[in-house]
């Protein structure tokens, strides 16, 4: 449980990360926080060449208020946007889905850009990301994108960025809609078996799974009868190819969305 | 930028506990193996080394923070408070501390190091917190002994002594 060998790069300019991912690719990996990444070192599930720090990058620690959307830049920790005070205000489902990422002893540490980055299926920050319909700002020493977080995330831990490009934010539109979280763990603060965030929508409802897919999913649900509402999510429960592992059956997963799922369309409607 | 080379040792400095304290660390070693090894500073614990279990909890920069999720090059310039630094003196306790010695909060002590960091730490921030905000902070934390009922009694009692409160009866603790 000790990590494999690696250079450390202290970066002072931001300059010096993109020049360092420009020259070592994917024998190069950021570390923000540390939260998702260092299990993953101790556990040699990841051996990168190179470690670039980016915490004493000032550029990369702001949340900012601009033109309908809350950016976060990839040094924000996930205790320093709970603590933002238009936190309440203008992300709403941010501030009911952030308190269940991880625990008081993680967020400390753990930055917003890094679990997106991480793109674990059962983590909140992707799942709210992606509820909300927010964009991943990628930059690289060539370019600078922003892809938005359907297209962002490709699979179990895996996303569309390079490996010459660095997270440099994350946006969230600010949405004063209703919305609704709620998720089932083992224990508050471990790995969701099942969350789901729900907001409303002109027409209905948006509603997203984490946990069960090897990726965030979102459907739109119109109004329904509740007859009619049951059907459509049982269908959806059935589309995200529910697993049996250790800590849940696919059976209950299913259930969960279909009770959740129900729960909150109706919560957001009311 | 400083490039720290993988397999060769760097000089860390830091304030350990408010003083002074360095050591040599590859790029590669953990905090918790540093202050164990390198300092000889053996009250955090080693438990899971995924940042699950919470026995190696420290503050870094007065943020609680997993020893093993932190790299000792990382904690450069930082300051790191453990549980050393805890009691006021030599031979005495923090109110906290002598809490959990008069509330059996702890048995083999093996996660205690971790729970008290968060305790002091959480204490100072809300100093009359709800049993329901106690047990909340201790989802990140596991006991295997306790059943945490009486860790739970502890941190209340410290911070109802904290508070002001000299009503519980005087004890050897």
């Amino acid at each position: 449980m000790k990590p494999a060998a690696f250079d450390y790069v202290r970066a002072e300019h931001l300059d010096e990360v993109l020049a360092g991912l420009a020259r070592e690719g994917g024998d190069a990996r950021i570390i923000a926080g540390g939260q998702s990444l260092m299990p993953m070192l101790n556990m040699r599930l990841a051996k990168p060449k190179t470690l670039i720090d980016i915490m004493r990058l000032p550029e990369l620690g702001r949340i900012e208020r601009k033109s309908g959307n809350v950016t976060v830049g990839a040094g924000v920790r996930q205790a320093t946007l709970l603590a933002w005070p238009d936190l309440r205000e203008a992300l709403a489902l941010v501030a009911l889905a952030l308190p269940w990422t991880g625990h008081v002893q993680t967020r400390s540490r753990g930055t917003v850009c890094g679990s997106i980055a991480h793109a674990d299926p059962s983590a909140e920050l992707p799942l709210v990301l992606c509820a909300l319909g927010g964009e991943v700002h990628l930059r690289s020493a060539k370019r600078r994108r922003r892809v938005s977080a359907k297209d962002f995330f490709a699979g179990m831990m895996a996303t569309n960025r390079a490996d010459d490009e660095l997270i440099e934010a994350v946006s969230f539109p600010a949405d004063q809609s209703r919305c609704a979280f709620r998720e089932v763990a083992r224990r508050h603060g471990d790995f969701a078996i099942v969350a789901c965030a729900a907001v409303a929508t002109k027409n209905g409802v948006r509603l997203a799974v984490g946990g069960v897919a090897d990726m965030p999913a979102t459907r739109e649900f119109p109004r329904l009868e509740s007859s009619a509402l049951d059907d459509a999510l049982n269908a959806f429960a059935y589309e995200l190819g529910a697993r049996d592992d250790v800590h849940a059956s696919a059976r209950y997963r299913r259930d969960l969305v279909r009770l959740i799922g129900a729960d909150l369309i109706r919560e957001v409607l009311a | 930028m400083s490039r720290l080379p993988a397999g060769q040792r760097h000089m860390v400095q830091f304030a350990l506990n408010g003083k002074p304290c360095g050591g040599e660390a590859e790029p590669r070693m953990l905090l918790t193996d540093f202050l164990r090894h390198q300092v000889g500073a053996t009250g955090t614990h080693v438990g899971c080394e995924h940042g699950v279990c919470g026995a190696c909890t420290v503050e870094i920069d007065g943020k609680l923070a997993r020893a093993c999720l932190a790299l000792a090059v990382q904690v450069e310039g930082c300051a790191v408070r453990t549980v050393e630094g805890l009691a006021p003196a030599s031979g005495r306790l923090s109110i906290l501390q002598a809490a959990f010695k008069r509330n059996h909060a702890l048995q083999c002590g093996f996660c205690t190091a971790g729970i008290l960091m968060s305790l002091d730490h959480f204490l100072r921030e809300t100093p009359q917190p709800s049993e329901q905000e106690v047990r909340d902070l201790l989802t990140g934390h596991l006991c295997r002994c306790t059943g945490y009922t009486p860790i739970v009694r502890a941190a209340m009692e410290a911070a109802a002594e904290m508070a002001g409160d000299k009503s519980r009866e005087k004890s050897d603790a």
